[in-house]
């Protein structure tokens, strides 16, 4: 908790506040982030592994295999949470399930699951990117605001 | 009747005269199956929505205590009840079922002993022979409504807890045999500044304590009046604090006497339970299931239950409100061969 939010509790809640803090067993971080690695980097290595099969496989250059990767990968995220597995996997993986696509795939498929008992408009569509369209606001802002600096960055640098 | 300064007296003494529980697969695993009346192996019940899965528990506890008690639904002159969701949608639409006299209660997981007092308050002032009390919840349709969807894969704190599956109701009558309500205390808010949807043990432990100290100051009663104390829904992290809190109140309680719905319904090593159980079916399963048979077996004479509430909104969490807190206390006690009358 910030400090500025501190300041705003009474002594006794203050004093509680230490209390229940010594009593709550804390977040195991470093295995937490141990098993985000292994989770992660278990992830990243299938998708290597599906992207080159496909350049094997197929016509495909290792630029123009991501597209049906990350298909792949969607495809498997959103069978795994179909099948309720998806949330056990990520109570043990933390970030490394959450960050990758089949984290964003989850999230959409979870959240059109929960909502299917509202209807397929109001229900499924309209919750859809529930979880999900925070990513894409603030992803596509990011995207903005970085090409504004590399175009006003090549302007400067081009003059 | 009013006993100091927050405190009801039962004179007439209302009983419990049955009790149905049913909760959902989960909870079936767990150490306290065999006081449950029904057990559910699909979280949907045969519905094609949570919200209505948790009406239908409610449907059905309520049939089983009607019928226990030998009795139909043109006996029962009140239904109190209330659950966690929105406009709590589960216990009206159980009483639109059940076509009898409904009082719609909100006091979050304390709602289980708020029904009770105010099922005790009616029966006691013969404003009804009979009055059935009780709370639901679902965890999905909980899960969906306060946190993500259900299959989201977001990670739990080891302070969280499991919201139940399940649902406990009584049936409060001014004659008859069984448990005996003889004291409420009903709680103030009490808000310790915690913000941590994911702590609400934590949050809900000063609570739990401020009741328990005004039930002993108002009824000037000591410390080992009863065989039992129960929180509702404090958890491993809520009942240590509440512990220590007590201590420094001077309330000395033996730690074999004073327990928690929320440790007493899982096993400790079922998956994703972490600090305990949680919500208005943990208390109302635990104490109309578990507690109520352990009374009727004669293990226990005077039980205190405490049944402690957070009052958060998804909305005021994200709008950075702390957690405002409550616990209602009721006293149960039961005399063997003991006939109300």
């Amino acid at each position: 908790m910030s400090n500025k939010k501190k300041k705003k509790l009474t002594p006794i809640q203050q004093e509680y506040h230490s209390l229940s803090k010594n009593s709550e067993p804390k977040r195991p971080v470093l295995v937490n982030v141990l098993h985000a690695f292994l989770a992660g980097g278990t992830i990243c290595l299938i998708g290597q592994g599906v992207t080159d099969f496909f350049i094997w496989n197929f016509a495909f250059t290792e630029k123009s295999a991501a597209n049906p990767t990350v298909a792949v990968m969607i495809f498997i995220s959103v069978v795994l949470t179909s099948l309720g597995l998806y949330d056990h996997i990520a109570q043990w993986a933390g970030a490394g399930t959450a960050v990758p696509v089949t984290g964003f795939a989850n999230s959409m498929a979870s959240a059109a699951l929960e909502h299917r008992s509202e209807g397929y408009v109001l229900g499924v569509g309209g919750n859809m990117f529930k979880l999900a369209g925070s990513v894409i606001v603030f992803g596509v802002f990011s995207a903005f605001v970085i090409a504004l600096i590399r175009t006003v960055g090549t302007m400067l640098g081009g003059a | 009747m009013l006993q100091g300064h927050q405190s009801w007296v039962f004179a007439n003494r209302p009983t419990i005269i049955s009790t149905g529980t049913v909760v959902g697969p989960f909870e079936a695993q767990g150490p306290l199956v065999e006081d449950f009346d029904l057990l559910h192996g699909d979280l949907w019940l045969g519905q094609n929505s949570y919200e209505k899965a948790e009406t239908k528990m409610l449907e059905e506890a309520c049939e089983i205590a009607i019928k226990k008690a030998g009795l139909q639904k043109q006996d029962i002159q009140f239904f109190l009840a209330g659950d966690l969701l929105n406009q709590i949608i589960s216990s009206s639409f159980a009483a639109r079922t059940l076509a009898v006299p409904y009082l719609g209660l909100f006091s979050a997981c304390s709602t289980s002993m708020e029904s009770l007092a105010l099922g005790a308050l009616i029966v006691n002032s013969r404003a009804g022979n009979h009055v059935i009390c009780g709370a639901s919840s679902h965890n999905s349709a909980v899960e969906k409504q306060f946190r993500y969807p259900t299959e989201y894969g977001a990670q739990r704190p080891p302070t969280a807890q499991w919201t139940v599956t399940g649902t406990g109701v009584a049936l409060l009558s001014a004659q008859g045999e069984g448990p005996q309500v003889t004291s409420a205390t009903i709680g103030r808010i009490i808000d310790m500044g915690l913000s941590d949807p994911y702590n609400l043990g934590g949050a809900m432990a000063p609570a739990a304590v401020d009741t328990i100290v005004a039930h002993f100051r108002d009824l000037g009663i000591p410390h080992e009046e009863y065989d039992l104390i129960a929180t509702g829904d404090l958890g491993r992290v809520g009942h240590q604090i509440s512990l220590d809190l007590l201590r420094k109140h001077s309330v000395t309680l033996s730690e074999e006497k004073y327990t928690d719905c929320g440790l007493l319904i899982y096993r400790e090593d079922q998956p994703m339970v972490f600090s305990g159980g949680s919500g208005c079916g943990c208390s109302s399963s635990v104490v109309f299931g578990h507690i109520i048979n352990r009374m009727k077996k004669g293990e226990l004479k005077k039980v205190l239950i405490v049944a402690t509430g957070a009052l958060l909104s998804p909305l005021s969490y994200q709008q950075k409100e702390s957690i405002p807190c409550i616990a209602h206390a009721v006293a149960l006690e039961y005399r063997e061969g003991g006939v109300n009358d």
